[in-house]
């Protein structure tokens, strides 16, 4: 899994930074709030999985899943602590989301537990979106009921793939063929449907990525993502890809499966909003992603789990926002919590300067784009350039938006660059 | 034996000693067959160094050569010894070591070190045999009619087989296998024996007491405290401190401050007389000013002729040295102007590179000179640096009779060639005769011409060959120790040019061209060189957003072609909320590294990747010529 980022020590108490701005400096709307809360448990390790995710055997005694939920509700009680410290105390949560891991581990009723912590703390925004990962083998039309009667509106599965031999070296467990049953079975109990697919996996061909793309929109689902297989180091298939066991595609075979998924999911009438997520029409997007990457706040529950603060319109100075990080292992984390500290292992303090490349990085992803009064001289000289090679969309520019064209969704990173240059 | 007492050591003062009482000698050794041991030895028997003074190799001053075990400044040291005749009759000597270059790029420096003497220990490792750099600077000391003393050395060596050894010697240097000499400058033993013999054997110098003083210099070192050091070797008349002196190369004239012989730290003396070796400071600081194989005398009474000999060394090996960082290039600049202070030989000038940006244009005696230079550059001033493969000097007349004299490839003219000419060097290969073969076909790859061979020994078979230098300059060295499992040494001479079917090749990225890469190369290797390298840069230039088209030409000929694809995805798929600080680190990473970029044309490449291809590229004529085996 990733290390940490470096950075300066959290407060033991989580107080925010002075400069952070209350809420009442802003104007209506600005800075919404999302929750993460991150489940660090998975039955099994999948072979490609960087997360911070422990299996039962992994994790031993001191941080059992029983009292994960309770844990969590800890940390919450902080956030409200630390938030109305600063006067950010009084936003409703505008999205929730359970990611890991494998939140379907814990019982639906743990789920909705934390669920109904967190609206009792900061109450939810009307219309609030409140989406849970789940793995297809992890859930029963009962289980799935019981998060749509706690309040859950969404659930995003890791389907990965359709085809049984890519499944095999992804060492996902469940079975594809119980897809269709588990989106019905979703759509039955009132949520939204999201679908998430690896492409790019050692063995996997044209053909099988076909095949999984149109057997995910055989679901009828409304949202599909599609992210290319990132082999990160210390991960057991990064190793068996070392030791020649596995042969990675090339990112040319990435590109074209991209813009295969992106031909068949448009076709079928899910457009891309954000580089690698598709959804038919707005309101079928995951508005919580859309917060990460507008720059929205966000308090991230759980060991590992990162959080966001942005300074506000109203703060003085050079800082543009704080990020901060948990401690990893679930057993220091409860330890911590236990004792009434913050979990944080570390923050950073984000200068103007970082604040504006994370904004171009990720506001470009987006099909809104971004706007590009946002961008300084330099940036603003490059947009041209950038049209002319087809990288972003020129009608966009003129409207005053960096939009990517589908080939920049390909060089996105190379977009950001020349914009921040 | 060590001087018995005051009465003897009297006679041999410095300035007061007869020169029948002088013995000047020197050591011929391969560098690794224990030359800097033995000498220690012989310093602390005769009683110059106490044992508890002693460390490993006290002649040899710098750091660099300690570690490589070679002495690039030869330095010049007097031992007192006794001998008896056979009626008990005590005589002292005044012995004087003159350490000398054992490299073969320092030929001429060898040259004037041999000059200087009368006598030379052959010594030679009684486990490995002699070698071909050996032989070469043993023909010198024969040329100069030095007394030949072959000597084997570490004889206590488990692998050593001195009486097989001693046949190869006595064989080439005449003589009786029973007189060659058996020592271990590890342990001491058989030295007293070789200092007998060298007062023995190796004629006294002979020079005109009364003539106008000629003295040699014989090697000239820069000190940062006592600015240029000159060692000489008096022939006639004599030198004394505070008279005018003059260079006869260049009549220029300095006051000589100071005179006096090493033994081993310098001190002053009253002069030196006929025959005598010793040093010399006048305060200049350029070692250019004090040139070994000139002639010093008096500047009121100057002698009519200078001494034979003098040469100036001439560069054979040019390289473009790059700092890797480029705002080390003022230091570079600096750090070459110092050690020009103290090598002669070294010639540079400024440089651009459109790949690797400000460096400079340095010219070598020869591969070790460039190795050592390198190195001390990179060890003294703390400098990462890159040089270029390098190359010869080329005279290239056009067809209007216009000669353009190439020390860079890039500078090689275009348009009509009437003829371009090509230094060429004697090689000399000795290796064991089962690889005689191997030599033979590596050195015919090479264009070499087979000019004889010879049987050293049963096993021992010594190669003649004229061969380009180019081709030597060029990984030759390491192809020939592969061959020949590390057993084969070479040794070259420079002997002239030839004309020959020589090409320009330029590398070009997109239609531009690469300067760093472009190479003068036969035309039948052309193909060859531009497969290899238009290959090699594929492999290392990064996909652009557009096909990069990677072209060899010969003029406006392409020769070969190689292309690097447009890159078609550069995005991460993923960046959730726990990821934004990692992917912003990321792209800060690649945004400091596009700050590296080298563009040529539109093609950004990093500067790395040009460091890389010339690295592996130069690598072995990177590799030092005669590192130990």
């Amino acid at each position: 899994m990733p290390a940490l980022p470096d950075g300066e020590p959290v407060p033991d108490d989580g107080t925010l930074p002075a400069w952070v701005a209350p809420a009442a400096a802003d104007a209506a709307g600005e800075r919404p709030f999302g929750v993460y809360v991150h489940v660090p448990f998975c039955s099994v390790r999948c072979g490609y999985c960087d997360f911070n995710t422990y299996t039962a055997a992994e994790l031993g005694g001191g941080a059992s899943q029983s009292q994960y939920a309770s844990t969590a509700l800890d940390e919450v009680a902080l956030a409200a602590r630390v938030l109305d410290g600063a006067g950010l105390g009084s936003r409703p949560v505008s999205t929730v989301f359970f990611g890991g891991g494998t939140p379907t581990m814990l019982p639906a009723e743990d789920l909705a537990r934390v669920v109904r912590g967190i609206e009792r703390t900061w109450g939810l925004a009307d219309g609030a979106e409140v989406t849970t990962e789940a793995n297809p083998d992890s859930v029963t039309p009962e289980s799935l009921r019981v998060l749509a009667d706690a309040g859950f509106t969404r659930v995003s599965f890791g389907m990965q793939s359709a085809v049984p031999h890519v499944l095999a070296t992804l060492e996902r467990t469940h079975d594809p063929r119980r897809i269709p049953d588990v989106v019905a079975w979703a759509r039955d109990a009132g949520l939204g449907v999201s679908l998430d697919l690896i492409y790019g996996t050692p063995g996997e061909s044209p053909a099988d990525w076909r095949a999984s793309v149109e057997s995910a929109l055989a679901t009828g689902v409304d949202h599909v993502s599609a992210y290319a297989l990132v082999v990160e180091p210390g991960t057991k298939m990064h190793a068996q890809v070392r030791r020649g066991q596995l042969t990675l595609p090339d990112e040319d075979d990435q590109a074209a499966k991209y813009e295969l998924a992106d031909d068949l999911l448009t076709a079928a009438g899910l457009g891309w909003y954000e580089v690698s997520n598709w959804a038919r029409g707005p309101e079928h997007a995951c508005r919580h992603n859309l917060a990460y990457w507008r720059g929205d706040d966000w308090w991230g529950i759980g060991p590992g789990a990162h959080s966001y603060v942005s300074a506000g319109r109203g703060a003085a100075g050079e800082h543009a926002g704080v990020r901060w990080w948990n401690v990893k292992h679930p057993r220091r984390y409860a330890a911590l919590l236990a004792e009434g500290r913050s979990p944080g292992a570390g923050r950073e303090l984000l200068t103007a300067e970082e604040a504006h490349l994370e904004r171009v990085m990720l506001g470009v992803r987006l099909r809104e784009g971004l706007d590009l009064a946002v961008l300084d001289d330099a940036g603003r000289r490059a947009v041209a350039g950038l049209v002319a090679r087809e990288l972003l969309d020129g009608v966009a520019a003129l409207r005053g938006r960096a939009v990517l064209t589908r080939r920049g969704r390909l060089l996105a990173d190379a977009v950001v660059r020349e914009l921040t240059a | 034996m060590p001087i018995p007492g005051p009465a003897l050591t009297a006679r041999i003062e410095p300035n007061a000693t007869a020169p029948e009482l002088i013995r000047n000698f020197c050591i011929i050794a391969h560098i690794d067959h224990g030359k800097s041991t033995l000498a220690d030895r012989m310093l602390q028997l005769t009683g110059v160094v106490q044992s508890r003074d002693m460390r490993a190799q006290y002649l040899d001053r710098m750091d660099i050569e300690r570690e490589r075990g070679i002495t690039v400044k030869s330095q010049a040291v007097r031992m007192p010894w006794a001998t008896a005749d056979s009626d008990g009759v005590e005589t002292p000597h005044a012995l004087n070591m003159i350490d000398t270059p054992g490299h073969v790029d320092f030929t001429y420096e060898v040259s004037r070190s041999l000059a200087a003497c009368e006598g030379a220990v052959l010594l030679v490792d009684a486990a490995q045999g002699i070698e071909a750099q050996t032989l070469a600077n043993l023909y010198l000391a024969m040329e100069n009619d030095l007394e030949i003393i072959p000597v084997l050395n570490k004889i206590d060596l488990p692998a050593a087989q001195p009486e097989k050894y001693a046949e190869e010697l006595a064989n080439l240097v005449g003589g009786d296998p029973a007189d060659v000499l058996k020592v271990s400058g590890k342990t001491g033993e058989g030295v007293e024996a070789l200092l007998d013999r060298i007062v023995e054997r190796v004629p006294a110098p002979v020079g005109d007491a009364d003539a106008q003083p000629r003295a040699m210099i014989f090697d000239s070192v820069y000190d940062t405290y006592r600015g240029v050091v000159t060692y000489v070797r008096v022939v006639d008349g004599d030198l004394s401190p505070r008279e005018r002196i003059q260079m006869m190369s260049t009549r220029a004239t300095h006051e000589l401050l100071e005179i006096g012989v090493i033994s081993p730290e310098p001190y002053k003396t009253k002069g030196l007389g006929v025959g005598e070796v010793g040093y010399l400071i006048t305060g200049v600081k350029d070692v250019r000013q004090s040139k070994v194989g000139d002639t010093v005398t008096n500047a009121a009474k100057p002698a009519d002729e200078p001494l034979g000999g003098y040469d100036d060394p001439k560069p054979m090996v040019f390289s473009g040295l790059y700092p890797i960082d480029g705002s080390d290039y003022p230091t570079l600049r600096d750090a070459l102007d110092k050690l020009k202070l103290n090598d002669a030989a070294l010639n540079y000038e400024p440089e651009t590179s459109v790949a690797l940006g400000f460096g400079f244009r340095v010219g070598f005696l020869g591969l070790l000179h460039l190795e050592i230079v390198r190195e001390r550059l990179e060890r003294e001033f703390d400098l990462d640096l890159i040089s270029t493969a390098p190359n010869v000097v080329y005279d290239v007349t056009l067809e209007d009779g216009t000669e353009v004299k190439v020390t860079n490839p890039s500078e090689f003219p275009g348009g009509k060639i009437r003829e371009v000419r090509e230094p060429v060097v004697k090689a000399t290969v000795l290796t064991p005769s089962e690889f005689v073969g191997a030599v033979m076909g590596l050195c015919t790859d090479r264009r070499g011409q087979m000019e004889g061979m010879d049987y050293l020994s049963e096993d021992r078979v010594e190669l003649r060959y004229t061969l380009p230098l180019a081709e030597i300059v060029f990984d030759f060295f390491d192809n020939l120790k592969s061959r020949t499992r590390g057993y084969a040494s070479l040794d070259y001479d420079a002997t002239g040019d030839q004309a020959a079917d020589l090409v320009k090749v330029d590398i070009l990225l997109q239609g531009e061209q690469v300067d760093a890469f472009s190479a003068i190369v036969h035309k039948d290797a052309a193909y060859e060189y531009g497969v290899r390298m238009t290959a090699k840069l594929k492999e290392i230039i990064p996909r652009q957003q557009f096909e990069v088209p990677i072209q060899a030409a010969v003029g406006a000929r392409v020769i070969a072609r190689e292309t690097v694809r447009a890159i078609r995805k550069d995005v991460l798929a993923k960046c959730y909320g726990g990821d934004i600080s990692r992917k912003r680190k990321l792209l800060e990473k690649q945004k400091e590294g596009k700050k590296r970029m080298k563009n040529i044309g539109s093609v950004e490449v990093p500067k790395e990747a040009f460091i890389s291809a010339l690295s592996s590229d130069a690598g072995g004529a990177k590799e030092s010529k005669d590192k130990k085996k």
